[in-house]
């Protein structure tokens, strides 16, 4: 059996899920809608922790936060579950499809069997959304792809008890009752604004945020010294993956906002956020320019146009941009 | 970033029915998604992460010739297992993993143990113990 579940491509994984679940339960909005109230936009870099032997960089808030997130937001209730055994976490996933709900699970990568082999890291936050089964394979509604797709019960059960950092352990997430009345979209947009101006602006570790841009920006102008060419320009390339990997919708996340500050402005009837949206999408250019040039010096490694101490410049730019415009718009908010 | 100039660079995405879409501006100024075949700058950050992988793996691969380290620990490395990871997914513990990865250790695995390694790195147990692939 098959729900009848449309499938609509997105940007990224976690936002794509949540609106087209959203979407089944008959409250259409875009997936820029969804990373803006879920206040999806982020930036962290995690020197003391290490994957492949790489500091941790990321544009996006913790996996998981965006669907919490909105649907709190929009008053809709959702259940999530965890498992320690594996047969239960196929079981429940089965009777939640029985009875018609389409039900979101949460996966690694290195065994998904449609990804290419070059994007299969261990990396273990992927999302999907389970939509159907028959006889033992499942479709599968992936929001990075452009039709639906198929998964084995042992190919799914393998990816949902992948291992590494982040075991996702089966988590599965669904909706227990759909919303009742119309959801305040005006309400969860301001919140999610401000909530969004809080988390780039005002954590108090360097680590996250514009401040974490920052800490970026200084530790990168040593990075050759300090550690090696090599290790260097694989760390440059880090960014690079982590800034426009599947599923950011153009520098790091920042174009999808741009997007949703233009719907913002339109849903709220302000003309104020489509001027903060286009420095929002001049933003997003300058990530693109400085992806460009990073992967001109990891590529070429005796370019003297550009050199860490350039690209550490263009972070440092970045950053004071970002500090800006998030400042204003909780100016312009409040 | 205007819909036109979304890179249409054909990375690795091309040919399955997976692809990188971006929120990109039309004529009126108006954010569209727009589905895009991959970015160079990007699919050279891929390729410089697994030109390193894999040179790694091929000093790996001369240890094990030279008789210093076993095949599953060039099998680790091609597959990016660390320890860690085989050790959660095989339930076999760090301690034993390493002893393994050594060619005196390695000689001495039984063959349900092989079994459970091939299982968590989805192989036949005779990949395992040569060298190649």
């Amino acid at each position: 059996m098959k729900i009848d579940f449309k499938h609509n491509p997105g940007a990224h994984c976690e936002s794509g899920v949540t609106v087209n679940m959203l979407r089944f339960y008959g409250v259409a909005i875009s997936e820029p809608l969804a990373l803006g109230i879920g206040a999806g936009l982020f930036f962290s870099y995690m020197p003391f922790i290490h994957l492949h032997g790489m500091p941790v960089f990321s544009f996006r808030s913790l996996p998981g936060h965006i669907f919490s997130r909105v649907m709190k937001h929009l008053g809709i209730k959702v259940n999530k579950r965890r498992f320690l055994n594996r047969g239960a976490s196929m079981q429940a996933l089965d009777k939640l499809l029985e009875k018609g709900i389409p039900v979101g699970v949460v996966v690694g990568v290195f065994y998904l069997t449609y990804f290419p082999k070059e994007y299969r890291f261990h990396f273990n936050a992927h999302n999907l959304c389970v939509i159907g089964k028959e006889d033992d394979v499942y479709t599968v509604s992936d929001p990075v792809s452009l039709t639906l797709n198929e998964l084995s019960a042992a190919d799914l059960l393998r990816v949902r008890f992948a291992k590494g950092t982040y075991p996702p352990m089966g988590k599965m997430y669904w909706v227990k009752h759909p919303p009742a009345v119309t959801p305040n979209l005006k309400k969860a947009i301001l919140n999610g604004i401000k909530h969004n101006c809080k988390r780039m602006l005002d954590i108090p570790i360097p680590y996250f945020g514009v401040k974490g841009i920052y800490l970026l920006a200084k530790h990168l102008r040593r990075w050759e010294q300090r550690l090696g060419e090599r290790k260097a320009a694989l760390c440059l390339a880090q960014v690079v993956r982590m800034l426009e990997e599947i599923g950011t919708g153009g520098a790091g996340f920042r174009y999808m906002y741009a997007a949703f500050l233009q719907e913002a402005a339109a849903i709220l009837n302000n003309p104020a956020y489509l001027r903060f949206s286009d420095d929002m999408t001049s933003i997003g250019d300058l990530w693109r320019d400085f992806a460009c040039e990073a992967a001109r010096r990891f590529k070429n490694r005796n370019d003297q146009l550009c050199t860490y101490e350039q690209l550490s410049e263009k972070l440092t730019q970045i950053a004071d941009r970002e500090k800006n415009l998030f400042s204003r718009i909780r100016q312009h908010i409040s | 970033m205007k819909i036109e100039e979304v890179p249409q660079d054909d990375g690795y995405l091309k040919d399955t029915n997976l692809r990188d879409i971006y929120y990109a501006l039309d004529n009126d100024g108006k954010y569209r998604q727009v589905a895009s075949t991959g970015w160079t700058p990007k699919t050279e950050a891929l390729n410089l992460t697994w030109e390193l992988i894999s040179e790694e793996a091929e000093t790996i691969r001369q240890d094990v010739l030279a008789g210093r380290k076993s095949p599953l620990a060039y099998h680790m490395a091609m597959r990016l297992f660390t320890v860690g990871i085989l050790a959660s997914y095989s339930g076999i513990s760090r301690k034993i993993i390493k002893k393994h990865m050594q060619p005196k250790g390695f000689e001495r695995i039984d063959g349900a143990t092989l079994a459970k390694y091939a299982v968590a790195m989805n192989m036949s147990i005779e990949e395992l113990k040569k060298l190649d692939g």
